[in-house]
């Protein structure tokens, strides 16, 4: 379709240039115009060097490009330049303003962009211009369609001619291919082919609108990489980091495959790179970048490579599977990069210079997105780009944003690399909102301890006055004195071992009067705790709900009491039978039954102590 | 808690009441941290990614769940599936997990945290273990106290069995199930010690989240009854016991008939019988202990031999019924999978798609070892531990054990069900081991001290920091280390810094006391029996059980290798191929294709209709022409097929392939298996029969194999291939991956028709062998 439309245009073309003859560009002259044609990638870059004169009579201030339609449509990038001073001094100046113009009585089949001079041309004068020119999908595939065996071949349309709407007087054209396989070209007068490329001119004095259409087709083994769609999200975060996500939507627009892939032969190729299919893209990334991912919608893709020093930072991906002529994929690559080497302050703002587009080489972007994703609470957001983009704004909520960030969204069709040049987005932002996040959280684990503190102190039961929870309470009651009361018979219980152990001490050493003071230093500590014993009896007494418990209380109260007895009148007797001096088997004897009781008694103490403990 | 009843603080026994409390909450967070973070190995040693086959189709259930919301979701006709059939999915799926997916993505982003869905798929089932995990604590602490439940959950947060299912990525019904199912058993319970209404309608509501969470709920509604009704005859029946049974019984029978997957199974199905026939049981002896309770004793014998009489009539008349019921529905009321169940031998017998999935085969002997390890040793002291003395409680875990096992040893994916139980078992075993040990070597210590200096006032007050001191420095062993301390303060919380008692206590269980020296030999055994179970783990979490399956790995003297070449063929589709374009491959790649690639698939791994995965089997198996007759019939536009053979990948579809053949064959007889085997093996080489050579299977998987390496040498089979060098007429290759390990055909157009050529064919036909064109293909 392309191809017969550009046909029609051409045709169209030659028609209007004979009817035209606008005497408002008859002015200037152009002296000298040489043309250099790139199309070693699959973009066609277009540098031309024009020496215009200005042979009328006044001065002018404008200057008039004109490429054919067919070509001015695919424009991607158009820069014109002058240069001043001559030789290998010259230095070019700054760009000059270029619109897209349409003059009255011109033919559609022309492309007019107007170049406003830097300085009116008098009389006489000349200028020395210098206009790159980019242009897309300029390379035909030519057959449409190849099987995976056959090289690929691309057809590039031009004029060897130029197309001025002014007079040319001496012109050249060269036409820089990848290798030196032609398939054809047109063949005119002054045509020479030197290895990789071809000479068209010089022809001289040519009139305006001349035009002589020619055709190159040859061999291309350039990637045809188009994004089709790129998503670039930059989110700046004044922690540090400047996070660059990129959504690339890719398809190889080369010439189509046909028939069978298949694997065997594309791993047989000894040199895989080029011909039908490409294997990877090279992105140069910024230097210092870091966290470099890159995945798809169903996870990562470890075809990858990386390298990186102090001035760049290269990654060689390899998409999922070969791309072949018409093939598309997705994926997506994101990088982390210092905040320091991208943000600068200026005259109280804040200002993000970044690259505009892909990282990738070669690649042609035919819509690129940009997003600018601005921390929260920034204000007063303006944007500076280099070229005409479509602005908008919008709001982003991501992690823990209450108000949202601002995105600056800048959109653009068809983007080559020669559009990678830095934007700069101004904005205001004071550091405070910088710790609103952290302390939002913070408030919010405090508040939320807070309320578990507030939870388990705070007694949450519908009704106080209830019977069951006054119940509870008194049981709770019932068992702290409960706890206190065999608290003081295991003190109890202590002071007998302590009686027994000093009776021990006594058989073997024979010291009476340590033994006797052990008995009298156990008799108080025992007399004391009955004291402390008692009111904590009384209480219990008092519980109705202790009323089933109480009783063995009492009985373990008495049972011990009377073990306490005993063991004193055991104590006794030993102790007074080492005064007597009596055998220790006489004692033995004596307090042998004592000792039987002693051992009932202690079992029943501990079984009741055992069930107390137990409720 | 516990704060809060103690005496007012400041006395030492509420501050080592708090700090029990505060110990043992830390050693559980640790225990979710370290369930979670042992989880992440596949994380950090593959990626970020859903594992398998299965958490394709919930990722891709919970992704329409998230954009279109739930109401769509009950209403989810998927067209991409079984096509020409379809699938209603809100009404086929469990939907537990997805709803609690999304339910997580939902609340995250609403708080302005914005996770892509996958990345909360990915994570569900790692968070859920560490909730599996505590659920185990509080179960296992109803059962034997929280000394137990902090051994069993620190067990269950590693336990291989459980973390093979659910290792992050693995994003399948059994991770959250395992959860709801602790939690439910948690639940019963409680209630059963407590006697709480409350807790029996948390209980139905647990059973709910299980029912919606997966098919293995018809374990819990199967032994809870058992248990009751073990309960009930061994009469310890008391009304506790009946709240926790009928209330759970009426509220979780009507909860899961709200599921639409369940739906009127709850009562129609066999798998429900026993609860039903347990809360009549319930009934009529809740109703003897009234009677006997408001009835002198003679009257009440009267009573009972009126009951009893009248009663075996109505039994008599209910079983008749079921017997009926059952006898009426054409599998006996059982679905395939219940009865492979109750008879291992069935489904290999009758059910070829559910025996050929690997997770429904009996389980090898080392499979145990490898799934649980050193807990299939401590469950028998576990079980011997729960008999003294023998409760409510542990009488249920015991029963919980014995049941799972049972069934663990019918299908590998039921040793899920074990492990929770192994690891309450072997908790409950370790931590009674401990109290002896520690209790043993406490007392002999103080003995020893008590002889050497009798005249040192209050022995054993000294001598408790003392021993403190040597048990922590014996207690290095991880799982060990989290659960003593815990028990030394739950001791302390009900002795408070008593330790006489404590000693008059030892006394009396005397018996139990061991020699010092065998005490702290023991302890250290035990300990490094727990060390080599925590290393064991950490191996299997890292090696075994993380690996994603969709991206496999090897390492080489080159370093490592990634095969990525599912996704690559994946991407491929879902990029190059037209958006409505049918892929017939065999159904173990259905989600995955529909998932990632999002084509429209024939079959996939949801194998509810045998027939449509005989045809697949059926054109598998056929000669090219018939294959492609069969797929034209179904629209499919590409064949996908998973092929080994070059890099040596084992699971590939060669290897499948006898499935396929028993498949088709039991739908469409002239498929028969005999033809594809040589005297009964199963060889692709130049001894196999003519009819394996030619069907589609080995023309796709082999085509121009041989001019790889110049013999067709595959390394799968390691043996050459039979037929070499052949041409496909009616598919042509579109796509070959990396490793050559999906291939990816399209079905060529059809030719136009030629008079002369047609003729020549019918020829042919009448003369070859293919004397039954028409039975060939079922779609026309």
């Amino acid at each position: 379709m392309k191809k017969t439309s550009s046909v029609v245009d051409l045709l169209l073309l030659l028609l209007a240039i004979n009817v035209l003859a606008t005497p408002a560009f008859s002015d200037l002259v152009l002296s000298k115009v040489e043309r250099r044609i790139d199309v070693t990638s699959q973009i066609a870059r277009v540098t031309k060097t024009l020496k215009v004169v200005n042979s009328g009579s006044e001065s002018v201030s404008e200057f008039t490009l004109t490429f054919p339609k067919f070509l001015g449509n695919n424009l991607a990038y158009l820069t014109v330049s002058h240069s001043e001073g001559k030789g290998k001094a010259k230095r070019s100046l700054a760009n000059l303003s270029v619109k897209e113009a349409h003059p009255k009585g011109t033919p559609d089949s022309i492309s007019f962009y107007s170049v406003s001079l830097p300085k009116p041309l008098s009389k006489g004068d000349t200028l020395t211009l210098e206009v790159v020119a980019a242009f897309t999908n300029v390379l035909q595939p030519f057959p449409e369609k190849i099987t995976q065996r056959d090289i690929h071949l691309v057809m590039l349309q031009e004029s060897a001619q130029y197309l001025s709407p002014y007079v040319v007087e001496s012109q050249s054209l060269s036409i820089k291919l990848p290798n030196a396989r032609i398939e054809s070209y047109t063949k005119l007068e002054n045509t020479k082919v030197q290895g990789s490329e071809i000479k068209y001119g010089p022809y001289k004095n040519l009139a305006q609108y001349s035009y002589a259409p020619i055709v190159v087709h040859f061999e291309s083994k350039a990637a045809f990489a188009v994004a089709e769609k790129l998503v670039r999200e930059i989110e700046v975060s004044h922690w540090g980091n400047v996070q660059v996500t990129e959504h690339y939507n890719l398809v190889h627009r080369g010439a189509q495959l046909k028939g069978e892939f298949s694997r065997l032969e594309y791993q047989d190729r000894p040199n895989p790179q080029g011909v039908s299919a490409f294997r990877h893209l090279l992105a140069r990334l910024p230097p210092r970048a870091h966290s470099i991912y890159y995945r798809d919608d169903i996870g990562n893709i470890s075809t990858s490579q990386m390298q990186s020093d102090s001035k760049k930072t290269e990654l060689l991906i390899e998409p999922r599977f070969p791309l072949f002529g018409g093939w598309k994929t997705f994926f997506t690559i994101g990088y982390g990069l210092p905040l320091g080497d991208f943000l600068f302050a200026s005259e109280g703002k804040r200002f993000l210079d970044i690259s505009f587009g892909s990282p990738m080489i070669d690649l042609v972007t035919e819509k690129l997105i940009v997003q600018v994703v601005l921390p929260e609470g920034s204000k007063d957001i303006s944007v500076t780009t280099p070229f005409d983009v479509k602005q908008s704004h919008e709001i982003k909520y991501s992690h823990l944003d209450i108000a949202g960030r601002p995105v600056v969204v800048l959109e653009k069709n068809n983007v080559v690399p020669d559009h990678n040049q830095n934007i700069q987005v101004y904005y205001k932002f004071s550091n405070i909102n910088l710790l609103s996040e952290p302390l939002m959280l913070i408030t919010g684990f405090f508040v939320l301890f807070i309320t578990c503190i507030i939870y388990t102190r705070a007694d949450f039961s519908i009704s106080k006055s209830s019977a069951a929870y006054l119940a509870k309470l008194q049981w709770d009651e019932v068992l702290a004195t409960l706890q206190e009361v065999q608290n003081i018979i295991q003190k109890c219980v202590a002071a007998h071992d302590k009686l027994e152990a000093s009776l021990r001490d006594l058989s073997r050493t024979g010291d009476i009067q340590t033994c006797k003071a052990a008995r009298k230093s156990t008799d108080s500590f025992l007399k004391d705790l009955s004291k402390e014993l008692r009111p904590l009896l009384a209480s219990l007494q008092s519980f109705p709900s202790a009323s089933q418990i109480s009783p063995k209380v009492e009985e373990l109260v008495a049972k011990e009491k009377e073990l306490q007895e005993k063991l004193m009148a055991k104590h006794t007797t030993v102790v007074e039978g080492y005064e007597k001096k009596s055998s220790g088997r006489d004692i033995e004897n004596r307090i042998a039954s004592q000792q039987q009781k002693i051992m009932a008694l202690r079992q029943e103490v501990d079984d009741l102590l055992e069930f107390i403990d137990e409720i | 808690m516990a704060t809060l009843e103690s005496p007012p603080p400041g006395t030492p026994s509420a501050m080592t009441n708090a700090f029990g409390t505060v110990l043992s909450a830390l050693i559980l967070l640790l225990i979710g941290v370290l369930a979670f973070s042992i989880r992440l190995f596949s994380v950090i040693k593959y990626e970020s990614v859903i594992h398998e086959f299965d958490p394709y189709f919930n990722y891709r259930v919970t992704q329409f769940l998230s954009k279109n919301g739930i109401y769509e979701f009950w209403n989810w006709f998927d067209d991409r599936t079984w096509y020409p059939l379809g699938r209603v999915i809100g009404g086929t799926v469990y939907p537990g997990l997805t709803l609690t997916a999304g339910t997580i993505w939902w609340a995250l982003n609403a708080i302005n945290i914005p996770l892509s869905v996958e990345t909360v798929c990915v994570f569900t089932a790692p968070v859920f273990s560490a909730f599996a995990s505590w659920a185990t604590y509080l179960l296992t602490k109803e059962v034997k106290g929280s000394g137990a439940g902090l051994a069993a959950a620190a067990l269950l947060a590693m336990v291989p069995s459980y973390i093979s299912r659910s290792v992050a990525g693995s994003y399948d019904n059994e991770a959250v199930a395992i959860f709801a199912l602790i939690f439910t058993f948690y639940l019963y319970i409680k209630t059963l010690n407590t006697g709480s209404l409350f807790y029996a309608t948390l209980n139905a509501i647990a059973y709910f989240y299980m029912v919606c969470s997966w098919g293995g709920y018809t374990f819990i509604i199967n032994l809870i009854p058992m248990h009751v009704l073990l309960c009930i005859v061994t009469g310890r029946y008391s009304p506790r016991l009946y709240i926790a049974y009928a209330p759970l019984v009426v509220l979780g029978t009507l909860l899961a008939a709200l599921v639409p997957v369940v739906g009127f199974n709850a009562v129609l199905t066999s798998e429900h019988f026993a609860s039903f026939l347990v809360f009549i049981i319930i009934h009529v002896v809740a109703l003897v202990y009234y009677i006997k309770g408001i009835l002198s004793p003679k009257m009440f014998k009267v009573a009972v031999t009126l009951v009893v009489s009248i009663g075996l009539a109505v039994c008599l008349i209910v079983v008749a019924v079921l017997v009926a019921l059952v006898a009426s529905s054409p599998t006996g009321g059982w679905s395939g999978r219940s009865l492979s169940l109750l008879d291992p031998t069935y489904a290999s017998k009758y059910i070829p798609i559910i025996a050929s999935v690997s997770e429904h085969q009996p389980p090898t002997w080392p499979s145990y070892f490898m799934d649980i390890n050193v807990l299939a040793f401590l469950v028998p002291a576990g079980i011997i531990a729960c008999f003294s003395p023998l409760s409510d409680a542990s009488s249920f875990v015991v029963l919980y054990i014995v049941m799972s096992v049972y069934f663990s040893g019918v299908m590998v994916r039921l040793m899920l069900v074990l492990a929770p139980a192994a690891c309450i078992m072997s908790g409950i075993a370790l931590s009674q081991a401990f109290d002896v040990f520690t209790a043993s070597i406490k007392y002999q210590l103080g003995r020893s001290a008590n002889s050497k200096d009798d005249a040192e006032d209050n022995t054993s007050t000294n001598n408790a920091p003392k021993d403190d001191s040597s048990s922590g420095k014996t207690d290095k062993g991880e799982e060990v280390a989290k659960e003593r301390p815990s028990k030394k303060g739950k001791k302390k919380e009900r002795e408070p810094a008593d330790k006489p008692s404590v000693k008059s206590k030892i006394l009396k269980k005397r018996a139990l006391v061991l020699p010092l020296e065998a005490s702290i030999v023991a302890l250290l055994l035990l300990i490094m029996l727990g060390a080599f179970y925590v290393i064991h783990c950490v191996w299997a979490a890292a090696e075994a059980y993380s690996a994603p399956s969709i991206v496999l790995t090897s390492q080489s003297r080159d370093g490592l290798h990634v095969f990525d070449d599912f996704r690559e063929s994946y991407a491929w589709l879902s990029h190059n191929t037209d958006v409505d374009d049918k892929v017939a491959s065999w159904w173990d790649y259905g989600y995955q294709t529909t998932a990632m690639a999002n084509r429209t698939v024939i079959v996939d791994n949801n194998t509810w209709n045998n027939t449509h995965i005989a045809t697949v089997g059926t054109a598998m198996s056929s000669p090219e022409k018939a294959a492609w007759e069969i797929f034209n019939s179904l629209d499919v536009k590409y064949v996908l097929v998973v092929f080994g053979g070059l890099i040596g990948y084992p699971s590939d579809d060669i290897n499948k392939f006898l499935w396929m053949v028993r498949i088709g064959g039991g739908v469409f007889p002239h498929i028969k298996e005999a033809d594809y085997l040589r005297d009964g093996n199963y060889r692709i080489d130049s001894e196999a029969t003519p009819t394996m050579l030619n069907c589609l299977m080995y023309k796709l998987s082999y085509y121009r194999f041989v001019e790889t390496d110049g013999k067709g040498y595959d390394r799968v089979r390691r043996t050459e291939i039979g037929k070499k060098n052949f041409k496909l007429t009616h598919f042509e290759e579109v796509f070959t991956s990396h490793h050559w390990m999906v291939r990816i055909y399209k079905l060529k157009p059809q030719k136009n028709r030629i008079r002369g050529r047609a003729k020549k064919l019918k020829l042919k036909t009448s003369s070859g062998l293919d004397s039954k064109p028409a039975k060939k293909n079922p779609w026309i």
